[in-house]
């Protein structure tokens, strides 16, 4: 981050996307803002700063508007951000806020036309008596230039708060999802939607769910699976109905009784759903743990991972000053084996699914230096102490990892702290197992 | 505890009323837990009137875990058993992270001791809002509401109130009133009027619940203390009717 500027709340750190490639990395913030960074080609010449990102490119996606109607002002802030799978020289992105999202294409340009007949350098008018002959203009180099424009904006699809988008895999089509409603989207056409799930209740009073997150299914594009404030997942397929308020599948896991308070609801809701690559899998995000599901077993999570159990016994303090309401989200590394996600004091946490070995790390400026490996940290909860763990009472609630990312192929993962944007690459084990 | 020279009366009873007393304690103070839970959940419904941008889903959270905390109260009565005297003499000046909430129900039952209040606090600036938050709620008025409910009603009562809350607040607020008379498909009515803000105020910043119920920061500490006595005069006319 620019060292130049006081860091405000518009620079927090609201998403973090790899592309498909994992060349590019698109970062959206409060403030409406989108960063895009590069990788830079590996270079044999400078061995150390091989694979390293560097900005590309920085827009303004999204301005603060008014609703007049309600009185209430739209936060420009960019919930989320999905590449376009790329199908020519430019990369294409979509990045939403509350209400509207937006597709733009980002295109380089380094070559540039010289020697115009009609024109001169400037671009300015000749005068055509002083043409005496024609030329042909040419290209010639220029210094990369990186164009962004807005090519669609989807507005007025939504009336509550947008909390995903997802690109179909048949390229054609994305959906968002608010708190009640989904819509399906064609990336041509902005001027009208198909709602394909509705849990608006004819009552208001009577609402006790919401929609939390959904995504489509990475090969199937006729499925995808839409997670609810009390924690259960449903997969829905599009060639049933033309409103998939119906799901496919529900998958929920039954309620623990010996664990079950006040806060039981709260804690089951979940935060954010991933399908795996392979598109066998789903991961879930709840407050406590993350779940791995498998799409042929509605029953139950076929693992269950404790991200900060710890936090258990706190949970009504948790409750008071809102931390409970945090939503963290989740990744899975390329190969499926290995998933992440955030937790509190800027440490986030990794799950190896074979060797069932976890680890936390923490994500900040003191503890991390460039090139230095990151030490493992660990969270005690009374009982033996070792010298560098921390205890649940110092824990930072402020400082909390809600956005991490994985590159699709290689172990490079992107973590944003509050304002601040932290690549780990491990070269050691570069390739994926 | 008694000054000097002073006699005390009759130690044999005095005896009988501690141990009386630690019984009642244990179940109490369970119940004092439930209530500040309940008086927090509602500041913490109310507050979302104020916000500029409220979460629908951290609304529909909170008044799931009011319905639920109501739903208890219910079925076992002890909302009766607060009474207001015994209501004022806890000692809710701090609203410890306590286990006993994040227990569950069949625990309590068993009756055991509380955890020593102080068990459990985190420090930090959670630990910083405890005092402000319990001082605010208004318990009596809350205890109040539960006891002129008629006992025929009990269950309905309850989910009654919690209505007449919402549509009371609803109609307090006078920026609700145009939306309620517009015809788009916004979430204006009922719940949804009262669980979504209207009219903003502050925006909430990163650690909005700290904050939000702060009363010493100004800016969110005006509209706050107003929405309180709000509530107060949402609850005097329950009372009334």
């Amino acid at each position: 981050m620019p060292s130049h500027r006081m860091p405000s709340e518009a620079d927090i750190i609201s998403t973090v996307e790899f592309n498909h490639t994992g060349e590019l990395l698109a970062t959206g913030d409060k403030g409406g803002r989108v960063v895009i960074f590069q990788r830079e080609p590996e270079s044999k010449n400078a061995p150390h700063s091989q694979g390293e990102y560097d900005v590309y490119s920085t827009f303004q996606s999204h301005e603060p508007e008014f609703d007049y109607l309600k009185s209430l002002e739209i936060e420009e802030k960019i919930n989320k951000i999905k590449w376009l799978p790329q199908q020519n020289a430019a990369h294409s992105l979509l990045s939403t806020n509350d209400k509207t999202i937006k597709l733009w294409k980002i295109t380089e340009r380094d070559k540039r036309p010289e020697g115009y007949n009609l024109k001169d350098e400037e671009g300015k008018l000749k005068d055509l008596s002083t043409v005496t002959s024609l030329q042909v203009p040419v290209l010639k180099p220029m210094d990369l230039m990186v164009e962004v424009s807005p090519r669609r904006i989807f507005a007025n699809g939504h009336t509550y708060h947008i909390n995903s988008i997802s690109v179909n895999s048949d390229c054609e089509t994305y959906m968002s999802a608010d708190d009640l409603r989904i819509n399906l989207w064609h990336l041509a056409i902005t001027d009208r939607s198909f709602n394909i799930v509705d849990i608006k209740p004819a009552n208001m009073e009577d609402l006790t769910e919401v929609i939390t997150a959904s995504e489509f299914h990475p090969h199937h594009c006729n499925l995808f699976v839409y997670s609810s404030s009390k924690g259960s997942l449903r997969l829905c397929d599009m060639r049933a109905a033309a409103l998939c308020d119906k799901h496919s599948k529900l998958f929920e896991e039954p309620e623990d009784p010996s664990n079950r308070s006040f806060f039981s609801e709260i804690i089951s809701s979940v935060s954010d759903v991933k399908f795996s690559h392979s598109g066998r899998y789903m991961l879930t995000r709840d407050y406590l743990t993350v779940k791995v599901w498998d799409l042929n077993m509605e029953a139950r999570p076929i693992e269950t991972y404790q991200v900060h159990d710890y936090l258990r016994s706190k949970l009504c303090s948790l409750y008071e000053n809102d931390c409970i309401f945090d939503k963290f989200e989740c990744a899975w590394n390329g190969s499926d084996s290995v998933i992440m996600t955030g937790a509190y004091n800027n440490f986030f946490r990794m799950f190896d699914r074979n060797t069932k070995r976890d680890v936390t790390l923490e994500a900040s400026r003191e503890s991390s230096k460039p090139r230095a490996v990151l030490k493992p940290r660990r969270v005690c909860v009374g009982g033996k102490r070792r010298r560098d763990d921390i205890s649940v009472d110092s824990l930072d609630f402020t400082k909390k990892i809600l956005h991490t990312a994985w590159h699709p192929a290689e172990n490079i993962i992107a973590i944003a702290a509050t304002n601040n944007l932290y690549i780990f690459q491990d070269k050691v084990n570069s390739e994926m197992h | 505890m008694f000054t000097r020279g002073l006699k005390r009366k009759c130690v044999g009873h005095e005896e009988d009323m501690e141990g009386a007393l630690a019984g009642l304690k244990t179940v109490s103070s369970y119940s004092l837990q439930r209530q500040s839970l309940l008086d927090m959940s509602l500041v913490k419904l109310q507050l979302c009137h104020m916000l500029v941008e409220p979460n629908l889903c951290r609304s529909v959270l909170i008044a799931n875990t009011v319905r639920q905390i109501q739903e208890e109260m219910t079925q076992d009565g002890t909302w009766r058993s607060v009474t207001p005297q015994e209501a004022g003499r806890a000692p809710l000046d701090r609203l410890v992270s306590t286990e006993i909430l994040c227990r569950s129900a069949w625990e309590q039952e068993g009756a055991r001791p509380a955890p020593g209040l102080g068990d459990g606090h985190v420090q930090g600036p959670v630990s910083d809002l405890c005092p402000v938050t319990s001082a605010q709620a208004p318990r009596h008025p809350q205890s109040g509401i539960w006891e002129l409910d008629s006992p025929r009603e009990d269950r309905g009562g309850f989910h009654k109130s919690l209505d007449q809350i919402f549509e009371t607040l609803e109609t307090k607020n006078p920026g609700c009133m145009e939306e309620l008379f517009s015809d788009v498909d916004s979430p204006y009515y009922d719940l949804d009027t009262v669980l979504t803000g209207m009219v903003g105020g502050a925006r909430p910043g990163p650690c909005e619940g700290l904050e939000g119920l702060a009363p010493a920061t100004p800016g969110p500490s005006s509209s706050c203390k107003s929405d309180l006595g709000e509530l107060d005069h949402v609850v005097e006319i329950l009372v009334e009717t």
